[in-house]
C-alpha cells in the first residue's frame, strides 16, 4: 500500500535529456536554478558530498577537447556520489573507425545510466537520444548548443543582478562559431531578458535576428546599452577561412579593456565562458577587474551541473 | 477527506513547555547543545522549542535548519521531494544535537538526517525530539527521546501539523490533525 505523506513534491523537468536550451520551458529553467542554489550551498560546506546518485553510473563521453566542462561535470558527478567513467576519442577505438552509435551502445552495455557527451558535430546528442535509453546531457555539440554553460551563465547573472526579466544582456565576440552564444540567447529569451549580440559582421550568423535579438557592430554601443556583457572567445580552431584581417585588428575594434569599463557611467557585469584569449577579446586588466565574475561562473558550473544531473536522475 | 483534531492550543502550548522542561533536565544550561530543526516542517516546531527555552534560560540558543532531501534512500524509487535550504550557522563537531521534527513515522527521514548531519561535523550525541510519534508506522529502528503525543495511525492516514507561522488560518491557531 502506498504511504501518504505531506512533503512538497518536487516538480519534474519536462524532458528526459538535456540536449539544448531550445527544448526547455521557462519552468524547467526556474527549477534548475532553484535546485542549483541548494547544491551551491552543498559545495561550499567542509564536506562537499551528498549521496543522492549513489546507484547511478555516468559516462563522460568527450569526442572533443575540454578542460573546464569535463572537470566540472566530473566533479559534479563525484559530489553527487555517482560512479563515473571517462572516455575521450583520442586513444580510443573511434580512431579505428567505430561509429558513434556503436561506441555509445558498447558503453551502455556496461550498464550506464547517463551519458554526458561532447561532440564536434551539431545534433550528435539529438541523434543518440533517438536510439538509446540512457539520459543524455549535451556538453557541447559543435557550433550548436552548450546548454549547461548557458544555465550556469544565467545562474551567475541572477546571483549578481537578480531576476533576468527585462535585463539587458550583450553577447560580444565570435557568435558564428559559438554554441555558448546560441544556448545563451535561448536561455535569456526564455527568462524575459533583452539580448544584443555584437561582433564583426563576418562573425554574426545570418538570420540570427529570428531569435529575437538585436545586432550591433560597435562594442562601445553594446557596453553602454547592457547590464551584463558576456564576452566570447574567438574560436580560431573552427575558422577555416579568414573572418577578419588580424587578431590585433579584432582586438582594437572589439576587444574590451578596463578603461572602456571605467568610462561607462554605470556598473556592468563582465562574463566569459573561458578559455580567455587574454589581450584579444578581453585585456588582462578587464578580466581580473571587479566587474568580472568569470571565476564565479566556474564555481557555479559545478552546482548547476549537479542540479541538471540530479533532476534528470530523479525521473527514473 | 475526513479530518480529526488530535492536539490544539492550549494543550499544544502545555506540551511544548513540558518538552522544554525535559530538555532542560538533560541539558541544563545548553552550554554544549545545539538545536537542529528538520526541513521542511520540523523547523516551525524547532523555533517554538527554541523560543520557549530561550525565555526560560534567558539566553539565545543556537538553532539550525537541516535539509536531508539529498540524503534520502528512496531517490529514483518514488516521486522526488523538493529540496529546501540548509541553514546550519555552526559546526556540530563534539556538540550535543537535539534533532527536531514535527512527525515521526517511518524513521527514514531521521536516518537521512543523521547522514546529512555528518557534513557539519561529528556530534557527541544526537537526541530526537518530535511533536507526534506515529508509533506503529516505523520502518527503521528509530525512537524519539522526547515526544509530544503518541498516536496510533494507519499507513494510509496522514498526520498534519498546522502552525500559524505557516499561514494556516484556522480557528485553533495551531493544531495537529489526523486526516483519513
Amino acid at each position: 500500500m502506498e504511504r501518504t505523506r505531506f512533503f512538497d513534491k518536487m516538480e519534474q523537468l519536462s524532458t528526459r535529456h538535456l540536449l539544448g536550451i531550445k527544448d526547455l520551458n521557462p519552468n524547467d529553467i526556474e527549477l534548475i536554478m532553484a535546485t542549483a542554489k541548494e547544491f551551491k550551498e552543498v559545495i561550499n560546506r567542509p564536506i562537499k558530498k551528498v549521496p543522492s546518485l549513489r546507484d547511478v553510473t555516468i559516462a563522460n563521453v568527450f569526442f572533443e577537447n575540454s578542460t573546464r566542462t569535463r572537470l566540472s561535470f566530473e566533479l559534479a558527478e563525484k559530489r553527487l556520489s555517482a560512479d563515473t567513467i571517462n572516455f575521450s576519442a583520442s586513444g580510443s577505438s573511434v580512431k579505428k573507425g567505430e561509429t558513434l552509435l556503436d561506441t555509445v551502445n558498447n558503453i551502455l552495455a556496461m550498464k550506464v545510466d547517463m551519458i554526458v557527451m561532447r561532440h564536434a558535430s551539431p545534433g550528435a546528442p539529438h541523434f543518440l537520444s533517438n536510439h538509446i535509453k540512457a539520459n543524455i546531457v549535451n556538453a557541447g555539440d559543435g557550433t550548436h548548443e552548450h546548454p549547461t554553460q548557458a544555465l550556469l551563465d544565467s545562474f551567475s547573472m541572477q546571483e549578481r543582478i537578480g531576476d533576468l526579466a527585462g535585463k539587458k544582456i550583450a553577447i560580444i565576440g565570435d557568435i558564428l562559431h559559438s554554441r555558448v552564444a546560441l544556448s545563451n540567447i535561448f536561455a535569456l529569451k526564455k527568462q524575459g531578458a533583452e539580448v544584443m549580440i555584437c561582433g564583426p559582421s563576418t562573425l554574426i550568423p545570418r538570420h540570427i535576428t529570428a531569435t529575437g535579438v538585436t545586432v550591433s557592430h560597435d562594442v562601445r554601443e553594446a557596453l553602454a546599452w547592457c547590464d551584463v556583457a558576456n564576452v566570447l572567445r574567438i574560436q580560431l580552431e573552427r575558422q577555416q577561412i579568414k573572418y577578419f584581417p588580424t587578431l590585433r585588428e579584432y582586438s582594437l575594434y572589439f576587444g574590451i579593456n578596463k578603461k572602456m569599463l571605467d568610462e561607462l557611467d554605470k556598473e556592468i557585469v563582465l562574463m566569459h565562458p573561458g578559455p580567455i584569449n587574454r589581450g584579444v577579446e578581453l585585456s588582462s586588466d578587464a578580466a581580473d577587474s571587479h566587474h568580472s565574475i568569470i571565476l564565479d561562473q566556474v564555481e557555479n558550473g559545478v552546482a548547476v551541473r549537479m542540479a541538471v544531473l540530479y533532476l534528470l536522475a530523479a525521473q527514473n | 477527506m475526513q479530518r480529526k483534531l488530535i492536539l490544539s492550543t492550549p494543550l499544544l502550548e502545555i506540551t511544548i513547555s513540558r518538552i522544554c522542561q525535559e530538555l532542560i533536565e538533560n541539558h541544563q544550561d545548553f552550554a554544549n547543545t545545539v538545536i537542529l530543526g528538520l526541513q521542511p516542517r520540523g523547523i516551525y516546531f524547532a523555533e517554538r522549542i527554541k523560543h520557549e527555552l530561550s525565555t526560560i534560560l534567558n539566553k539565545e540558543l543556537p538553532i539550525g535548519y537541516l535539509d536531508a532531501t539529498f540524503y534520502r534512500d528512496d531517490f529514483r524509487r518514488r516521486e522526488p521531494l523538493k529540496p529546501n535550504a540548509n541553514k546550519v550557522p555552526f559546526i556540530i563537531e563534539s556538540k550535543k544535537v537535539i534533532l527536531i521534527d514535527d512527525v515521526l513515522a517511518t524513521g527514514r527521514m531521521v536516518r537521512a538526517a543523521l547522514d546529512a548531519m555528518t557534513a557539519f561535523g561529528r556530534p557527541e550525541k544526537v537526541e530526537l525530539c518530535v511533536l507526534i510519534d506515529r508509533i506503529y508506522n516505523r520502518d527503521l529502528p528509530v525512537k524519539a527521546d522526547y515526544f509530544g503525543k503518541k498516536v496510533n495511525t494507519l499507513d494510509t492516514e496522514k498526520v498534519l501539523v498546522e502552525w500559524k507561522e505557516q499561514g494556516f488560518l484556522i480557528k485553533w491557531n495551531n493544531s495537529v490533525l489526523v486526516i483519513f
